[in-house]
């Protein structure tokens, strides 16, 4: 503790004398005490961070951990003006940290904190000398601000991209048409339709249509929550377009609700074949088909 | 207009008609085929008549009313009609422009189209194809 104190009188001394000296001096200067203060700043940054009740969802093991780092990479940047590693550190921990569901403001609350933390040691360093502070501060406000931007940019970015990455995924896996018996389709619908998903829908089923030869088609809509005006117009003119194509199609699962819904906006229903449940339409789809329907005593079919 | 090549070849099978619209036609062109399908039906004494429209791409407002209608003049020369082969393009194209095939039977291709003429003339009742039975 003694070497430390005298080392930063040492700096303080010297610097009323370092008017005259190059600009560049200032950086240097402020990034060894940075690093010579570390623990005690990160300490303190650490406990602000708990204060603020940010990053809460992360043990306080990591925590320690990664505000070393990012302490660390922050003098990094100061030290050499380059963003580049902090930003892959940024990314990389955004990956970490994003299931979690760690939230934008906490990222940027943490980062803010820490620039806030250093600028209040950076005051009580240079108390004494007002320009020597002003010099500092016009020095490392620039490069802590550009650092604030870079971990906020990245931390969305790296969410955008997690954003597109499910949106991709969920387009995959959006609309299975499934062959269940020889020419009988059945076509889950589930979660949100939206114009681009029901395009899609459309276009698989008639494809299904013709590549397995349906006769009937059974969606099934339980799983799609609000049936609004455009779905069901949607609905229709694929029931309309499946028929075209000599193919009669079931629709099952509509919860009470969007009947309720659709009835109240006034669609025009009447053209479609509903059934209760998914059950219900493929006993329907085999009727249409010509199977016999099995009696439950089992003596049928 | 009543001479000249024929664009659609009607095949007479049994007691049906079968017109295979091979090229798009104009609407004049859709004009004589209307007449001339409509006339063989008599002439065969047709009880069934299949059009098939799969090598179609795109079936225009007037195309498709031009097929209903005659459909509807078939029926009141005594044949029932079905339309096969719609392409699935051509098909959500029909129903986002509103035109669909009215009240005409549809069905998916020309064997399709066959069976139901089958099941609905024979004899008013109807029995399901050997094929899908259960085993």
């Amino acid at each position: 503790m003694d070497s430390e104190s005298t080392l930063t009188e040492e700096v303080t001394a010297d610097f009323p004398s370092s008017d005259d000296h190059d600009e560049s001096q200032l950086l240097p200067q402020l990034v060894a005490h940075l690093r010579e203060h570390r623990t005690k700043l990160r300490e303190e940054w650490a406990s602000r961070i708990k204060d603020a009740h940010l990053l809460e969802a992360m043990t306080p093991h990591e925590l320690q951990a990664d505000t070393t780092s990012v302490y660390d990479n922050y003098v990094e940047v100061l030290e050499t003006g380059s963003v580049e590693a902090l930003q892959h550190y940024a990314r990389d921990l955004s990956e970490r940290i994003i299931p979690r569901g760690v939230e934008t403001h906490e990222v940027v609350g943490i980062v803010l904190l820490l620039r806030d933390v250093l600028a209040r040691s950076l005051f009580e360093k240079y108390q004494g000398e007002f320009n020597a502070l002003n010099r500092v501060l016009d020095a490392y406000e620039p490069a802590a601000n550009r650092i604030a931007n870079t971990v906020a940019v990245s931390f969305v970015d790296e969410r955008e991209r997690v954003i597109r990455q499910q949106q991709d995924a969920i387009r995959e896996l959006s609309t299975p048409v499934l062959p269940v018996r020889e020419r009988l389709l059945v076509l889950p619908i589930i979660g949100v339709l939206d114009k681009e998903r029901a395009r899609q829908l459309t276009e698989q089923l008639l494809a299904g249509i013709r590549t397995h030869r349906a006769k009937v088609v059974v969606i099934d809509i339980t799983g799609a929550p609000n049936v609004d005006e455009t779905v069901a117009n949607h609905l229709v003119r694929t029931v309309d377009a499946s028929r075209l194509m000599g193919a009669s199609v079931i629709i099952t699962g509509l919860s009470p609700e969007n009947a309720q819904t659709l009835v109240t906006i006034g669609v025009d229903l009447s053209k479609m074949n509903t059934v209760g449940d998914l059950q219900g339409g493929l006993e329907e789809a085999e009727r249409l088909l010509g199977y016999a329907t099995r009696a439950p005593d089992g003596h049928g079919g | 207009m009543d001479t000249g090549p024929p664009l659609v070849s009607i095949l007479r099978q049994g007691s049906y008609l079968i017109a295979s619209i091979n090229t798009a036609l104009d609407d004049s062109e859709m004009v004589r085929f209307q007449m001339d399908l409509i006339d063989q039906i008599g002439q065969h004494r047709s009880r069934g008549v299949i059009i098939d429209v799969a090598a179609l791409d795109v079936l225009d407002s007037f195309g498709s009313r031009t097929i209903r209608d005659i459909a509807e003049m078939a029926r009141l020369r005594g044949a029932l009609t079905v339309i096969v082969g719609i392409q699935p393009d051509v098909a959500f194209a029909m129903v986002e422009l509103g035109m669909g095939t009215g009240s005409v039977e549809t069905a998916l291709d020309l064997e399709e189209g066959l069976e139901y003429l089958n099941s609905r003339l024979s004899g008013g009742h109807t029995t399901p194809n050997r094929r899908l039975a259960p085993r």
